[in-house]
């Protein structure tokens, strides 16, 4: 059986992050990527990402991925392992993988579980007619594969993805009807909901979609208005054609290996749902175990990219490697700090806070 | 998503409270009236000519616009979720700041760039882009039509992943509506 040091689950921005900082600390690192290519979500970001300079600030996320990529296949002392999915940790500090034609193992001395995070699905009636999509394969239809999803978009959700979807469908030439927020208030940043106002979107917040109309497939949703308590208001029912509703309401992280590896899981809503615990440097209840990017708390690429760093340089500095160790750790801690700071990064602070009080997780 | 319980208190680089976004902005999207005037340079500086105007109102991790500017116009932050803060006296309208900031909120108005004309200049992400002394759609902050734009300039990025900066003359009473152009795709053959 093959082992290396560190074993890296995951090649997002929060995995390729780790790779990059483990092996450069002077590790062995395993990269194991159930997708064909690099980058994960980024591939399809095709906005410019937010932050400074040091998290690639005004970069678009398609750049980042393939400057992160690139490094990582420059960089010596790393084994790349793409279409290949792990199925399970074991005792022995063993991973299961499925490779595209055969079973393997890995030992790997420490883990770092980096693989995200998935959408939520919305309750609404005939919800299971075509054109009903997620926002991820609505990107990821458009700007991996270059097809359009449809002609008009009902999109529901005011988060930054449903913003940064909405502007992405108009640059394609596709119609957004309009986005519909069940929450009083835009969650995602006002910049980008300004691009889409001005692009002629209305944003309709205290509203949220009832229905689907279509039997084949879809082509128009009824919407209606939410009152203070989040209760639908009959009577306000309108109907707007589309041949696309796209969700955008949310993702859960993606912590099913880290359950099935016996980390202490707590569910926190303001980090999206299940996560494991874990402490400054991202390391899990278990201690051979670290965690980084949404699989710990959903939260945007720029951080993910900073844990990423911190969870590979911990991972390494735990077996011993120390190239200012330290000093890099530091330096991470402070700017995902920086990036939490604001008013933007309360519902993180607070997650993070209570996630904590549950004790040390061991 | 979860709806925020209060209002954030914004404060400045320098120390000082601003305000932060509105709470039409945040239900609409639309800045208000007073979310506007905060950021408009003084009635004495639009008559210097071509200056930035910075439509950032929300405190979020983003500083690019700092380091875009070549003339110390935009303070560096001393926290990343900080308001620019703009030294309106020190900017001479180059637009660079408008190519860099992701979050697409700048823009250079000239009020005085001809008699009755005044010249924007913002940051295009569509296809197709117009050309130059093409009449196109002049929209506002919320899409609607307002007007039509004459395009002067088009000043394309070095590499194709930038953004591109249009400059249009709009009538001088349209400076601080128009925010937005649409180009009609050709059809033609």
């Amino acid at each position: 059986m093959k082992s290396v040091e560190i074993a890296v689950v995951g090649a997002g921005p929060a995995g390729l992050s780790a790779t990059l900082a483990a092996a450069g600390q002077g590790a062995s690192v395993a990269l194991i990527e159930r997708d064909e290519h690099l980058g994960g979500q980024l591939v399809k970001q095709t906005h410019k990402f937010f932050g400074s300079a040091r998290q690639e600030a005004g970069t678009r996320g398609v750049v980042i991925a393939r400057r992160l990529g690139q490094a990582v296949r420059e960089q010596a002392g790393i084994d790349l392992r793409l279409a290949t999915t792990v199925l399970g940790y074991y005792s022995d500090k063993v991973l299961y993988l499925e490779e595209p034609d055969r079973l393997a193992k890995l030992q790997a001395e420490r883990a770092i579980f980096a693989t995200g995070a998935s959408e939520r699905m919305l309750i609404f009636g005939n919800n299971d007619r075509p054109g009903v999509y997620g926002a991820g394969a609505v990107q990821t239809l458009m700007n991996v594969h270059g097809v359009m999803p449809g002609r008009r978009v009902l999109m529901i959700g005011a988060g930054n993805i449903g913003l940064i979807v909405s502007y992405q469908l108009l640059q394609a030439g596709v119609q957004v009807a309009a986005i519909v927020e069940a929450a009083p208030r835009i969650g995602g940043y006002l910049v980008h909901a300004a691009k889409v106002r001005r692009a002629g979107v209305p944003i309709l917040t205290g509203h949220t979609v009832k229905e689907a109309v279509g039997e084949e497939a879809v082509e128009a949703a009824v919407i209606w208005r939410l009152d203070e308590q989040w209760r639908p208001v009959p009577g306000t029912e309108e109907r707007v054609d589309c041949d696309v509703i796209c969700l955008a309401t949310g993702l859960s992280p993606l912590g099913e290996l880290m359950w099935q590896a016996g980390c202490r899981m707590a569910y926190v809503p303001e980090l999206g749902g299940h996560v494991p615990w874990h402490d400054d440097d991202l390391r899990t209840s278990h201690e051979d175990i670290y965690v980084a990017g949404d699989a710990s708390g959903v939260e945007e690429a720029s951080a993910a990219m900073v844990e990423g760093r911190i969870a590979g340089l911990a991972a390494a500095r735990s077996l011993g490697h120390d190239r200012d160790v330290e000093e890099k750790l530091g330096e991470a801690r402070r700017e995902l700090a920086a990036l939490r700071a604001g008013p933007t990064g309360e519902k993180i602070r607070r997650g993070l806070e209570s996630l904590r009080q549950g004790g040390d997780g061991r | 998503m979860s709806a925020e319980t209060r209002r954030p208190e914004d404060r400045g680089p320098s120390g000082a409270r601003r305000p932060g976004p509105s709470e039409a902005l945040i239900r609409t999207g639309l800045p208000s009236a007073e979310d506007l005037e905060r950021v408009r340079p003084s009635a004495e500086r639009l008559t210097h000519g071509a200056v930035a105007v910075l439509e950032c109102f929300q405190r979020i991790p983003c500083d690019p616009c700092a380091s875009s500017c070549h003339h110390g116009a935009i303070a560096a932050f001393a926290d990343i979720n900080d308001l620019p803060s703009m030294d309106a006296e020190r900017c001479n309208g180059c637009g660079l700041c408008v190519a860099r900031c992701p979050g697409l909120a700048i823009f250079i108005v000239d009020e005085h760039h001809a008699p009755g004309e005044a010249l924007i200049k913002l940051a295009y992400e569509f296809l197709p882009l117009p050309a130059r002394d093409q009449v196109v759609t002049a929209l506002d902050r919320a899409g609607r039509e307002v007007g039509q734009a004459r395009v002067v300039r088009v000043q394309r990025p070095k590499e194709k992943t930038d953004t591109p900066v249009v400059w249009i003359t709009v009538p001088k009473d349209l400076a601080w509506t128009v925010r937005h152009i649409k180009v009609e795709v050709s059809h033609g053959a």
